[in-house]
Formats: structure tokens, C-alpha cells, sequence
């Protein structure tokens, strides 16, 4: 019980990490109609950022908002470099030209980093555990990430929803050269739109440095991650990114918690201790090979296109 | 009447000639490195040549391509450390494994278009990965050793390197007419007008889904071939070789060297490969170089190299 509680608790947490670098990816996807490889390494680029003011000014609060705000210039300076000459092609230039963009930002980072990774020390008062639940004690800081990232899906529906800017968002995602026939500065509102996405996942990427350390690479394995949650939620639908991220994020942290002691049940020790591993690994992309065959345009696919 | 001497086709010969030198060159120089490290080239052109089947004839852009160069290696590298040498088993067993997978990866992710098919490929392929990555009994992470190459008794002896580069470079030889068979044949043609217009396709009652599937299933097939070639040749495999970003790899082979053209992806590989050893020996942190000139090759030179030879030989 008191393991379920925690595990689905880390799940919840790894969910709304997914759903920070998904977020991202299916508004620039919805908008912009761009796949970015490149997205990943914003999410690293958050995470030693977040490191490097955090180590210059002592604070580890200003050292995540400078990290932030580093990401967000990177992301926008990025949009009007390259990729917006990549508007407007096709897929497979997006991808080429992305995944160039990889590797040239892993190799700038250990050229300025170097190899090693870097940590990011948490201050005292998040270095706690709080009593959640008569006997369950939950680590302070996990809770902190939760309640920022449920704060950032808040803050992106209202903006989304609620305000002018988030209209134009909407309205470029339905019909792009009509907005920019309106008068609308269809160019600004994309490179906007990019450094969002860039800064939503640089802040996952800096929230995630404190468990694990900040590492050349760390942003590709959770980017496919990502890709699977929007093929799960529908390209192009916040809802359903944060629906899909929330039931990836839960069923492989829950799946690699208890499928080993459940294969331990029905097969042999030898045989459940290679088959637990492997298929809590494949877990998700079950989930997302079922939600293909059921739904092939996701759960909840962005009604425009 | 079509005219023979282009520029393109004099360099596409010029680098057959070439490949079909350079073990003579290593003889003769007593250095073995260009013989490995080409070696390499031709499987890699061959895993290429079989993408650009889907990739550049079918319009199917997989990004999980490098998952059956995984799959071949292991199941010539598990047989091998299962005791089992013979080629004539390890080799069928290497390409009706991708066969299968590839059968069932495409009938789920051919469902699915544009952006969906590379996201889907790609998650897919990284679920083997991580599926290779918890064989614990086969080195997991480490990859394993394998001690001796396939056995193919009285035909071919794979441990001499000389034979062995010119097996890979006949297979890549026969790939290329094979995909110039298929592409040219009825087969063949729905393939492509399926990239074209694949509504139309259906409209005038091709079941454009089935031949999608069978051309995905033959590519990963081959793909799953060149595998079982680069565990040979290197005596080793791990999981590297079906990370993500060795899918990417292919791509760029295909792109860069010209997609939807018969020698395209062996162009592409060359070019690549001698690049990334040209670039690493210029500087530890070459893939800096290499990243922004992908994005260029993808800004001004959309034809790849196939391309700019095909434009010089018109102008």
C-alpha cells in the first residue's frame, strides 16, 4: 500500500515532466506544423543552465529562473536563425535538419561543459520529506514539481484559452495564412510560440536535474517519450498531451515497480527476472501500439486537420 | 536516346571502380584500416539502400530503420553464443526475424501518415532498443563479444577480410538491382504513385495499404541482412547500433546522398562516413561541424549530391 502510494505519486510527477517537454512539442507541432528533434536538447540546455547560475549565484530559485529565461533566448534565438527557414518544408526536412541541430547542441555542451555532467544541489528547506499521509513520507521536492507543473498546465490553458495572444495561437493552428492575411505578425507569433515550447521544456529539464544529475543526451530518451505521449494524445492537442503524459507517466513508473514482482508470480525466477525488465520497458509503446489500432489519430485528435 | 556520359554517371562509375579497388589498395600498401573502415561503408550503403526503398521510392520516411540492423546482428550474435556457427542457419534466422518484426511494425504504423509514421517508427524501434538493452544473458547495455563469424563451409571463409569485403560489396551490388527491379515493375510503380497521390491510388483500386506493407517488409528484410553483415565484421554487437540516432544516420546517408535514386544511399554513405573520419581526426568535437552542415545540406542542397551531379551534367 505504502509503496502504491509512493510509486503512483512518482508516476504523477514523471507525467507531468512528460507533459512540460509534450506541451511544447505538439504547440509547435499544432502551430507551426514543425517536428523537432531538437526539442530534447532544450530540456538538457534547462538543466545545466538551471546548474550553471544556480553554482554563480548561490540561489538555487534564481539559478532555476536565469535557467529559465537562458532557455527561453536560446529557443527564440534559435527560431529566427534556422528554424524559420524550415517552415513550410517537409517532414523529412524537419527531421534532418533537427537532428543536425542535436548534434550540434550535445557537442556545444561538452565542449562548454564538458563530459562530465553537472549536479544541481537542492537548498535545504526542499531537501525534506513531508508527511503526506499518516506513515508516507514523500520527498518535499517531488511535491514542489508537482505543484509547479500543474501550476504551468493551469497557466497554459488560461493562456491558451483565456487571453488574446492564446486566440491568435489557436487561430494560426487552424489557419495559418489566414491570420497573417488579418494582419497578424505571423512570424513573431512563431518565434514566440517556439521559445515557449523551448522554455516549458527547459523547465522540465532544469526540475529533473535536482533527482538526476544534468547530462549530455538526457533530453532524447525523455523526447521519444514525449513523441509517444502525443501519439497517444492527438498532435496538436494540449488536453491530450497532458491525458496521454499523465497515463505514460504513471503506468511505466507503476509497471517498473510492480511487473517484476508480478512475473515473479506466474513464471519461474529466472525466467521473470529477464521477461519483468523487458516488458516494463515496452509497456508504454504497447499502449500507444493499442491506441493506434483503436484510434490511429490519438485520443484526442486537434479537430482541424 | 538517354546519354551515357553525364557527369553523374561518370562519378557514379568512378566510385563503383573505386570500392572495387580498395582491398587492392590495402595489399598493396599493407594497411588493413581503409579495408575496415570501407568495409563498414558497403554495409552501411546496403542497410541505406534498403531505406531509401521506402524512404525515397515509397515516400515513407521510418526513422526506426536501424532497429533490423539490430535485430540481424543479434540473432547471428545469440545463435553464435547459443554454440550455433553455421551462416545457413544464423543468416535465414537474421532475415526472417526483421521480416517479421517489420511485418508487424508496418501493419501498425502504416495505418498512419506524415508525422504519426516517423514518430511511430521511431518509438517502436527505441522500444527494441530498450528491449536489447534488458537481455541480460546477451551483455545488455555492454553488447556482447562473438568469438567466431558465421560459418558458410566450403563456400566462403568471412574471417578473411578480403572475401568478406567483397561478399558485402556484391550484396550491395545485387540490392541495387534488386530496387531497381522493384521499382520498376508494376509493384513498383504503385509504390510510387502511392507517394504521389496515394488517395488516387485507391481511388482506382489498388489496395495501396497491402503493397505499402509488403515494400516496408522487404526493406526492413534486407535492412536485417546488413546487420548480420556488421556483427561479422565487427565481431560484436550491442545495443548502439539500434539507437535512434543511427536511424538518423540512414536518413541522412539517403538524403544526403540523393533519395529516389539507385545509387543515391551508397553515395550518401560514402560521403558520410569519410566525413564523420575526416571531421574526428580534424577535431574531438567534429560532430559541432557536422550538425550545422546537415542543416545546410537540408536549406540549400535538397537534391543531395545525386542532385548537384544531375544539375551539373544538365547545365
Amino acid at each position: 500500500m505504502l509503496l502504491l502510494v509512493e510509486q503512483s505519486l512518482n508516476g504523477v510527477q514523471f507525467g507531468l515532466l512528460l507533459f512540460l517537454i509534450a506541451a511544447g512539442l505538439t504547440l509547435v507541432f499544432g502551430i507551426m506544423d514543425l517536428v523537432n528533434l531538437a526539442h530534447g536538447s532544450f530540456y538538457m540546455l534547462g538543466a545545466f543552465f538551471a546548474a550553471t547560475f544556480a553554482a554563480l549565484t548561490g540561489s538555487f530559485l534564481l539559478g532555476a529562473l536565469l535557467g529559465l529565461l537562458a532557455t527561453l533566448v536560446v529557443g527564440m534565438a534559435l527560431d529566427l536563425i534556422a528554424i524559420r527557414k524550415l517552415y513550410g518544408r517537409d517532414h523529412l526536412d524537419h527531421v534532418l535538419g533537427t537532428f543536425g541541430l542535436i548534434l550540434f547542441f550535445n557537442e556545444a555542451v561538452r565542449l562548454i561543459w564538458g563530459a562530465g555532467g553537472m549536479n544541481l544541489p537542492l537548498p535545504h528547506w526542499l531537501n525534506a520529506s513531508v508527511t503526506i499521509l499518516p506513515g508516507i513520507q514523500y520527498p518535499a521536492y517531488r511535491i514542489a514539481v508537482i505543484v509547479v507543473a500543474l501550476l504551468v498546465a493551469l497557466f497554459l490553458y488560461l493562456l491558451v484559452m483565456r487571453t488574446r495572444v492564446g486566440m491568435l495561437i489557436r487561430a494560426g493552428a487552424s489557419n495559418r495564412e489566414m491570420v497573417g492575411a488579418l494582419g497578424i505578425n505571423i512570424k513573431l507569433l512563431y518565434t514566440f510560440v517556439f521559445g515557449l515550447g523551448a522554455a516549458l521544456a527547459g523547465l522540465g529539464g532544469l526540475m529533473q536535474a535536482p533527482i538526476l544529475t544534468a547530462q549530455i543526451g538526457m533530453g532524447e530518451n525523455i523526447l521519444i517519450l514525449a513523441f509517444v505521449v502525443i501519439i497517444i494524445g492527438g498532435i496538436g492537442s494540449i488536453r491530450g498531451a497532458f491525458i496521454a503524459s499523465m497515463l505514460v507517466g504513471l503506468l511505466d513508473t507503476v509497471g517498473r515497480a510492480f511487473l517484476p514482482d508480478f512475473f515473479k508470480l506466474i513464471l519461474s525466477s529466472a525466467a521473470a527476472s529477464t521477461a519483468g525488465p523487458a516488458v516494463s520497458s515496452m509497456l508504454i509503446y504497447l499502449l500507444m501500439a493499442t491506441v493506434l489500432v483503436v484510434r490511429p489519430e490519438g485520443l484526442f485528435p486537434a479537430a482541424s486537420k | 536516346m538517354k546519354r551515357m556520359l553525364t557527369a553523374r554517371n561518370v562519378f557514379v562509375a568512378g566510385l563503383l571502380i573505386l570500392l572495387v579497388l580498395v582491398p587492392l589498395y590495402a595489399i598493396v600498401t599493407d594497411n588493413l584500416f581503409p579495408l575496415t573502415l570501407y568495409t563498414r561503408i558497403v554495409i552501411l550503403a546496403l542497410a541505406a539502400t534498403s531505406l531509401n526503398l521506402i524512404l525515397g521510392y515509397g515516400g515513407m520516411v521510418s526513422f526506426g530503420h536501424a532497429a533490423y540492423i539490430g535485430i540481424g546482428g543479434y540473432a547471428v550474435g545469440i545463435l553464435a553464443h547459443e554454440g550455433i556457427y553455421s551462416g545457413f542457419l544464423q543468416w535465414p534466422l537474421a532475415l526472417f526475424v526483421s521480416a517479421v518484426t517489420a511485418l508487424a511494425i508496418g501493419s501498425l504504423s502504416l495505418r498512419t501518415r506524415g508525422v504519426y509514421f516517423i514518430m511511430i517508427t521511431l518509438a517502436f524501434a527505441q522500444m527494441l532498443y530498450y528491449v536489447a538493452v534488458s537481455l541480460d544473458r546477451y551483455g545488455a547495455d555492454d553488447g556482447m563479444t562473438i568469438y567466431q563469424r558465421s560459418e558458410f563451409d566450403g563456400i566462403i571463409n568471412l574471417s578473411n577480410k578480403i572475401s568478406f569485403y567483397y561478399l558485402c560489396f556484391g550484396l550491395l551490388l545485387a540490392t541495387i538491382y534488386l530496387t531497381w527491379r522493384i521499382v520498376n515493375s508494376r509493384f513498383g510503380m504503385v509504390i510510387q504513385g502511392s507517394r504521389s497521390n496515394d488517395r488516387r491510388m485507391r481511388a482506382i483500386g489498388f489496395p495501396t495499404y497491402r503493397y505499402r506493407l509488403v515494400v516496408f517488409m522487404i526493406a526492413g528484410t534486407i535492412c536485417g541482412l546488413s546487420g548480420a553483415l556488421l556483427a561479422n565484421q565487427t565481431d560484436f554487437i550491442s545495443p548502439a547500433v539500434m539507437y535512434w540516432t543511427r536511424s538518423g544516420d540512414l536518413i541522412v546517408m539517403v538524403v544526403l546522398g540523393g533519395m529516389g535514386t539507385p545509387f543515391g544511399p551508397v553515395i550518401g554513405a560514402v560521403a558520410l562516413l569519410l566525413l564523420e573520419e575526416w571531421l574526428s581526426g580534424v577535431t574531438e568535437y567534429w560532430q559541432i561541424i557536422l550538425g550545422p552542415m546537415l542543416l545546410l545540406v537540408v536549406l540549400f542542397a535538397r537534391g543531395g549530391i545525386e542532385g548537384l551531379l544531375a544539375g551539373a551534367s544538365r547545365g
